[in-house]
């Protein structure tokens, strides 16, 4: 009986498109590209060289598809409502039928909504992606989402269109952060997707904290004791000593660290390699875990993480960008940090950043002009994304529009008043993004997931490594150490 | 004398073991009940509550959080009525079939019985997620793919239900009978609906309930065949569970389970009266 | 049974008649996909992004990675099976022993309980809870701010919390305490419809016999009931050999600390991340022959090999 129950995160592994080379046939990649997918050892040869950065090509020309004839059906595939609601709200003209379909002009859209959990999203896709060329016209996608964690596996391949493909010029996304192009820019320096929003993180701290602790919650004051990494440290003991937490987990500052590396996670011959930011991030982690500065070893998103949002909880501070606090800090709960407008903003020991969501459009789309006019209206036009700030209180991908608004008398409640929005801005414009791979995801969870064990002190450093690379080839087998 | 001490401690005994009997089952009983209880409480309270920790005190927002889900983009309600097409289907299915199947081992003896009850026995020890690459696969081709079909019919060759069928067949179904209803002239296909059946009753309610149960908690292969309005409840759950930062609510989590598990305990309630009444108890044993 | 009457021959075809809706669907839904199984498992394939890597011909070779003695902090068969079969034990046991209490009470007359039908019907409810929302309501319950923390400290049984998912035995023994309690009902429920088919004379004329509650129990119960505690355990076993969401979703898939709580189907699942149908087909096959032994040994131990063998 237990046997088929067995369930939850089974979905991760395996999708009928997945089989279809059980039978001998190729899988079917766009015609046009065939070779590429014909023989699949040789396509490492053609991936991103991760070590060296592809710098985007601003010579290529925009192709003209003013000819071509627009398709009935819009088919969108992602992982969530964000860009569902994005659409809704901002795109001039898009009506909504029902909660999965839509119209825009006589073209219906179709939304296919697919859970990221467990992978669920890309296998879906990936299935559908792979049965584009067979597809009819009206079922094939012409539009979907994509992480930065995962980018790199859509982007060198031929499924996804360059943007020029679909009439943009290049010089028309100039406003936009040149990290969330980097994510999107394949080995041959064709820009394959863009994003209406940046996601710069900050460090958050609690004002209570900072003013027993330090003796001001003045953000330049708070940054001068977290400036960089030792001051930061130092920082921690005399949280401390107060009986104050520095974080709620050790996986807080993750990014900040895997952020900024020297080395992606996986090289250009498929070897998986441990940056010596990590290494510090496992160093300096382990030391102030064992010193009791940080509360707990557990995941992100979980019990120990979420104590901090309360004053009860201790916690000094969070690392995070804008939508974080909105939500998840529990601003709605009565006495939570938030709801009594109890955080601060600074920059922190080092810039990062954390989510966003790209937009690609799909090889074999029959809606190129409509999918481009998306692209531009939600990531160009300006005065709908700053409708979106003021909305959505989301920080989009619009440099002098994002620097204006930083300017002006925005201010944000749970901050106490304080005006974040100059400090996300200079962050998003540091983020430099060009050390990632494909197989990011895979990696992020499986260090943080092997290094648990050492922070516990159940097993020492090499033999927690160990654990990551043998959890990481066998869920990437393609991947060497 | 030696006679009469074992009575005098057994009278005494029953007492003692009467009192120790009830402390455990009501322990226990609380044991099982407790989770229905948390989950119920957590049903009650807000996101942001839930971030608060666990406390045993409920909350006000039940039908806050129930309309939350259902108004949400998922079709709860929908999803609900395609659980129970599913899983009621699947159920009926295996129960009879297995039993038939059972019965066919049980009661015949023929060449290949060894051979096929052996297999049956193996078929029992293959983990799902491996037959779940070749399936899907297979439906895909068949046609098959987001259609209740391929959830339903391999309901009728499920090994587990067939080997309680025929342990329960072993201990309870005598060839007698058989005999005597062959006399009398009956056919083979009505003998087995008209005086096996009925004689199965209390397995085949047991094993309904399993069935149903499994079926209706089942993610794994639906969450795999099932697309769009044909989503069952656990697929539902699971997105929810999945949204993003920006609307993830545990609370509407919790309220949609708690909603999705109280058809299950109506249909086991129903079911658990053929089982814990003894119904068919006394004409079993010929 | 040993006299078959002539009669009786001739129905036999009957036995292949009723067979055929089982035969057909196990060889179109199961037996194919089995086979392709096999078949993959001598192979190298699985994806590389949206690269199909293989078939390519490997010999044993996934064979011998599985169990290929490796590195301290490594994953392999062994270990997995060996998690596997301690969390099946430590549950399986007080499950089996509660059960069997619960059903010899329940079938005792001597005794004459009250509220038989509340309990019975309680016993069984949480395998209605779906196992990952249950396994979600345990991290929280044990996490190491949550509320069994906080009681055992207002207690002052412990001081600093107690973390239960960084330490060996408390995440086995969470495990098998959650398996314990979403299946002891169901094998109670099944020993007591297996009690059904027992004619209550035989429990009176014991009782007018004055035999003892024990005497009765593993004189005229066990043996009545020997089938489906063959099956019971049986298939225990099988559910305990392919255990995946409880300890998944209670570790977060880390199957921490050290995987000494990964299952062996929680490392198939990792195999099959990438749709390494090589890996995972090897370890299937495996797990398959280890089944099938260790069922074969039940079988033999509970003197029923025999039935089917020799007629």
């Amino acid at each position: 009986m237990k046997k088929r129950l067995l369930a939850l995160s089974m979905a991760a592994i395996m999708t009928v498109g997945s089989l279809t080379a059980c039978g001998g046939e190729t899988p079917a990649a766009p015609a046009e590209n065939q070779e590429s997918t014909e023989s699949t050892t040789s396509t490492s040869t053609t991936e991103a060289e991760p070590t060296k950065a592809p710098e985007l090509d601003t010579t290529v020309e925009a192709t003209d598809i003013s000819e071509e004839v627009e398709g009935k059906v819009l088919n969108i595939y992602c992982w969530n409502e964000e860009f569902k609601s994005r659409l809704t709200d901002h795109y001039p003209g898009y009506e909504v039928v029902d909660a999965t379909t839509g119209k825009i002009g006589d073209i219906t859209v179709q939304w296919n909504i697919t859970p990221s959990d467990d992978n669920a999203y890309q296998n879906n896709l990936d299935d559908t992606l792979k049965k584009q060329d067979g597809a009819a016209d009206d079922e094939k996608i012409d539009l979907f989402l994509v992480e930065a964690d995962y980018a790199l596996k859509y982007v060198d391949t031929p499924y996804t269109l360059p943007v020029t493909d679909l009439g943009i010029d290049l010089s028309e996304l100039s406003n936009q952060y040149k990290y969330t192009q980097d994510v999107m820019t394949s080995s041959d320096g064709t820009l394959k997707g863009v994003s209406w929003q940046g996601c710069p993180g900050v460090l958050i701290y609690n004002r209570e904290a900072a003013k027993e602790v330090l003796g001001s919650d003045d953000p330049a004051d708070v940054q001068a004791a977290v400036k960089d990494w030792d001051t930061y440290k130092a920082t921690a003991a005399d949280m401390k000593a107060k009986g104050y937490y520095m974080t709620a987990t050790v996986n807080d500052t993750y990014r900040t660290f895997s952020n900024n590396v020297s080395v992606p996670w996986v090289s250009a011959d498929k070897k998986v390699q441990v940056d010596d930011n990590i290494k510090k991030w496992v160093d300096d982690s382990k030391e102030m875990y064992d010193a009791g500065q940080i509360k707990s070893t557990e995941n992100l998103w979980g019990e120990a993480w979420n104590t901090g949002f309360y004053p009860d909880g201790k916690v000094f501070c969070y690392f995070g960008p804008a939508w974080l606090i909105n939500f998840c800090m529990a601003a709605d709960v009565e006495g939570s940090i938030a709801n009594l407008g109890g955080w601060g903003a600074t920059e922190g020991p080092q810039g990062f950043f954390w989510g966003g969501t790209w937009i690609c459009a799909a090889a074999g789309t029959d809606n190129k002009a409509t999918v481009a006019d998306i692209m531009r209206k939600l990531t160009v036009d300006k005065d709908i994304m700053v409708d979106i700030v003021k909305a959505d209180d989301d920080f989009v991908n619009n440099q002098p529009a994002m620097e204006e608004l930083a300017a002006s008398d925005y201010t944000s409640a749970v901050f106490g008043g304080q005006n974040p929005l100059g400090m996300f801005a200079a962050g998003a414009k540091n983020i430099a993004l060009d050390k990632i791979s494909a197989y990011d995801q895979g990696c992020n969870e499986e260090f943080q997931n092997a290094m648990k064990d050492y922070f516990d002190g159940n097993s020492d450093y090499d033999t927690a490594l160990n654990k990551f690379y043998d959890a990481i080839t066998t869920k990437y087998p393609a991947l060497s150490y | 004398m030696q006679v009469n001490m074992v009575q005098e401690k057994q009278i005494g005994g029953v007492k003692a073991r009467r009192t120790f009997s009830y402390v455990i089952l009501t322990l226990t009983s609380i044991f099982c009940l407790i989770w229905f209880y948390i989950l119920l409480i957590n049903s009650t309270r807000s996101h942001g509550e839930l971030t608060k920790g666990f406390t045993p005190i409920p909350s006000i927002h039940l039908f806050e959080n129930l309309n939350n889900a259902f108004h949400s983009t998922q079709p709860i309600l929908r999803g609900m009525l395609n659980s129970v097409i599913v899983a009621v289907c699947t159920a009926a299915l295996s129960v009879y079939f297995s039993a038939m199947t059972a019965y066919a081992i049980h009661a015949y003896e023929f060449k290949l019985k060894k051979a096929i009850f052996t297999t049956i026995l193996a078929i029992m020890m293959i983990p799902t997620q491996v037959t779940a690459l070749g399936f899907l696969r297979l439906i895909d081709k068949m046609g098959m793919k987001n259609s209740f079909l391929p959830l339903i019919i391999p309901g009728i060759a499920a090994p587990i239900v067939f080997f309680y069928m025929k342990q329960y067949m072993e201990s309870t179904l005598p060839m007698e009978l058989l005999e005597a209803a062959r006399i009398d002239g009956a056919g083979e296909i009505r003998i087995f609906n008209t005086i096996v059946m009925p004689l199965m009753v209390p397995a085949m309610a047991v094993q309904a309930i399993f069935s149903f149960v499994a079926s209706w908690n089942n993610y794994f292969i639906p969450a795999l065949v099932l697309e769009k309005e044909k989503k069952t409840l656990p697929i539902l759950i699971a997105e929810l569970r999945g949204a993003d930062f920006l609307k993830f609510d545990m609370g509407v989590v919790y309220a949609t389970i708690s909603f999705s598990i109280f058809p299950v305990i109506v249909m086991y309630l129903i079911l658990s009266k053929y089982i814990v009444g003894g119904l068919a108890a006394g004409s079993v044993k010929g | 049974m040993k006299k078959k009457s002539k009669s009786v021959v001739s129905y036999n075809k009957w036995g292949y008649i009723f067979l055929i809706p089982f035969v057909v669907v196990f060889i179109v839904f199961q037996l194919i996909p089995l086979i392709s199984t096999v078949y993959y498992s001598f192979f190298t394939y699985y994806e590389d992004g949206l690269d199909v890597i293989g078939p390519k011909p490997n010999g044993i070779n996934n064979y011998i990675a599985l169990f290929s003695a490796k590195k301290e902090g490594e994953m392999n068969f062994m270990i997995g099976l060996k998690n596997t079969m301690i969390m099946w034990i430590l549950g399986f046991i007080p499950q089996i022993i509660l059960s069997l209490l619960f059903a010899a009470w329940f079938s005792d007359p001597s005794l004459r309980l009250k509220g038989q039908r509340f309990f019975k019907t309680v016993i069984y409810l949480p395998n209605l809870i779906m196992a990952s929302a249950f396994s979600m309501l345990f991290f929280t319950l044990f996490s190491t701010v949550g509320p069994v923390n906080d009681i055992l400290k207002s207690l002052g049984i412990i001081k600093e919390s107690y973390d239960f998912m960084a330490h060996t035995g408390s995440v086995r023994g969470l495990v098998a305490f959650m398996n314990c309690l979403m299946w002891f009902g169901n094998t109670t429920i099944l020993l007591l419809a297996g009690m059904m088919g027992i004619d209550p004379a035989l429990f009176e004329a014991a009782e007018v016999d004055g035999a003892t509650a024990r005497q009765v129990f593993w004189r005229i119960t066990m043996p009545i009931l020997k089938p489906i505690l063959i099956y019971v355990v049986i298939t225990s076993l099988i559910g305990g050999l392919q255990m995946f969401d409880v300890p998944q979703i209670l570790t977060n898939t880390k199957g921490s600390p050290n995987n000494t709580a990964t299952t062996l189907i929680m490392f198939l699942n990792r195999h099959l991340y990438s749709k390494n149908y090589g890996m995972g087909g090897a370890l299937s096959v495996i797990l398959f022959f280890i089944t099938a032994i260790l069922s074969l040994v039940v079988f033999k131990f509970s003197g029923n090999s025999d039935k089917y063998g020799k007629k």
